[in-house]
């Protein structure tokens, strides 16, 4: 333990820290938008005895559905769910914690600052990190309430459909669009943090340091724009109406 | 040549300090940035006043010693050139220039724009040493070491531990300066018997000093007069990382098999 906690007390260490929770989150975010993506690929059409038409089962619905029970019969519903949400609150608390830490002692560190000051290298991004993360913290905040908890309402919620509770939110021209600024945002802290918890870790070099920092802006653009596409596509009518289904439907 | 100079004027440590303001003319652009300063002091001195205090000596780049911001950036706006070695032919006639010193809680002001440096020699003295034998002066080629490798040691040697990098750092961290002291010695194979304990030591030391925390931003690199990457930053996280995840604490410690 008195080996964690010197490791701890230094700044490398809470800069490890940082880093390896950002990767976590890095990784959260490409997966959260592989399964965004599922919204275009459209629905299965079930038939139901007494029906006349098929009913529409959205593949979004269902790769929600998938989450919620992987790992049966192995380990009961939900448990892998709930345990990548531990994972990933963790990862969110900690990297909030040892970031303030390491900004309160660097304010320390320099109190005064220069009468003229001028920045010879630092990007917009890199300097705005604070900025750009306490946005996307708020966001978080707000999304989960939005579409995981649904208790921030707007249009229509039921739990477990998730392409008619996106559709009805992203009709309305405010959400949206606040969204698509938010992942703007989240580009933008990105740009910087990718790039830069390489460097925290000793993984970059001269050798890799171009292709980290191109892979840093495919990463936070591609992620950011995939994120982003969704809002604008149910904003814009792309994303048809798929109509109701019972949620039994799900199970089979 | 005239210029308007802004400089920061400060009598000892507890003073509060403040901008001073002067006109100087007669200049030319063959003068260095110092040589200008001696002119200012020359002016004070004739009008009474006290002369403004800042750290010089060899002149010539390598000593490390002039340690000012100026313009918002440590050791002016040339690339890889000390205040010492920075010209007036940088700057145009009439410019106004600000001279602040190098700001940081670890470099406390001593008087003007002399800052107390001494945090880096405790630094070095953390771990900045080799062990060696000795005796009579070994054969000097006896240790084989790769050309490139000494080449990458010699930049990391080739900081004068001005203090720019700090100056420069939103955050006053030192790790530049950590990690090419932490480097020059670790890349070559005299220093691999220290090399974890090294790093370890000497970021402690820099943590003790209270210098702040790196974010990337490689203002450190782009100021530095020396031009030291960042790249040496990376290295040292590696080091260090090694020495507290990687390298055994108990090396000594009895096993079971299962």
């Amino acid at each position: 333990m008195t080996r964690f906690s010197k490791f701890y007390a230094s700044s490398i260490g809470k800069k490890f820290i940082a880093a390896v929770t950002g990767l976590v989150l890095f990784g959260f975010l490409a997966g959260h938008v592989a399964g965004n993506l599922k919204v275009y690929t459209g629905a299965d059409h079930v038939m139901v005895d007494g029906a006349e038409d098929a009913i529409n089962v959205p593949h979004i619905d269902q790769y929600g559905h998938f989450l919620r029970v992987v790992g049966e019969p192995l380990v009961p519903k939900l448990f892998v769910l709930w345990g990548a949400r531990v994972v990933l609150l963790l990862s969110v608390v900690l990297h909030i914690m040892v970031v303030v830490q390491l900004s309160m002692k660097s304010a320390e560190a320099r109190p005064v600052d220069y009468v003229k000051s001028k920045k010879a290298a630092a990007s917009w991004a890199a300097r705005y990190m604070m900025v750009s993360g306490l946005i996307v913290l708020a966001f978080i905040i707000f999304h989960l309430l939005h579409f995981t908890a649904g208790v921030i309402v707007i249009g229509d919620f039921e739990e477990g459909k998730v392409y008619n509770n996106l559709r009805s939110s992203f009709r309305n021209p405010i959400v949206a669009i606040g969204y698509v600024v938010v992942m703007a945002m989240l580009a933008f802290h990105m740009y910087h943090g990718v790039w830069s918890l390489f460097q925290t870790l000793g993984l970059d070099n001269p050798d890799r340091n171009r292709f980290l920092r191109a892979f840093a802006i495919v990463a936070s653009v591609g992620i950011a724009a995939g994120l982003a596409s969704v809002p604008l596509a149910f904003l814009t009518g792309m994303l048809p109406d798929l109509g109701e289904y019972p949620s039994y439907l799900l199970e089979k | 040549m005239r210029i308007k100079i802004h400089v920061w004027r400060q009598k000892s440590a507890d003073d509060k300090g403040r901008m001073e303001s002067h006109d100087l003319d007669g200049l030319t652009p063959d003068m260095s940035f110092l040589e200008m300063l001696d002119c200012l002091n020359e002016k004070l001195t004739v009008e009474g006043a006290e002369p403004v205090a800042f750290d010089h000596d060899c002149r010539e780049g390598v000593c490390g010693s002039c340690s000012m911001v100026v313009n918002g950036e440590a050791h002016g706006p040339r690339r890889e050139t000390t205040t010492c070695q920075l010209y007036m032919r940088s700057f145009e006639d009439g410019a106004e220039i600000f001279v602040e010193p190098f700001r940081a809680a670890a470099f406390p002001i001593v008087r003007d724009l002399v800052v107390d440096r001494s945090a880096f020699d405790r630094i070095i003295q953390a771990g900045g040493y080799i062990s060696n034998h000795s005796g009579p002066k070994p054969e000097p080629n006896s240790i084989p070491i790769e050309p490139i490798v000494q080449e990458a040691a010699l930049d990391a040697a080739s900081c004068i531990g001005c203090g720019a990098c700090v100056a420069a750092c939103p955050n006053g961290s030192a790790m530049l300066f950590t990690s090419a002291k932490v480097s020059h010695l670790g890349l070559m194979p005299q220093g691999q018997t220290e090399r974890y304990d090294r790093v370890e030591s000497m970021v402690n030391q820099m943590e003790e000093e209270g210098f702040g925390s790196c974010r990337n931003y490689a203002e450190c690199e782009a100021q530095c007069p020396k031009g030291i990457s960042i790249a040496f930053i990376g290295r040292m996280n590696a080091d260090y990382l090694k020495s507290q995840l990687v390298q055994p604490d108990d090396r000594r410690g009895k096993m079971h098999a299962q």
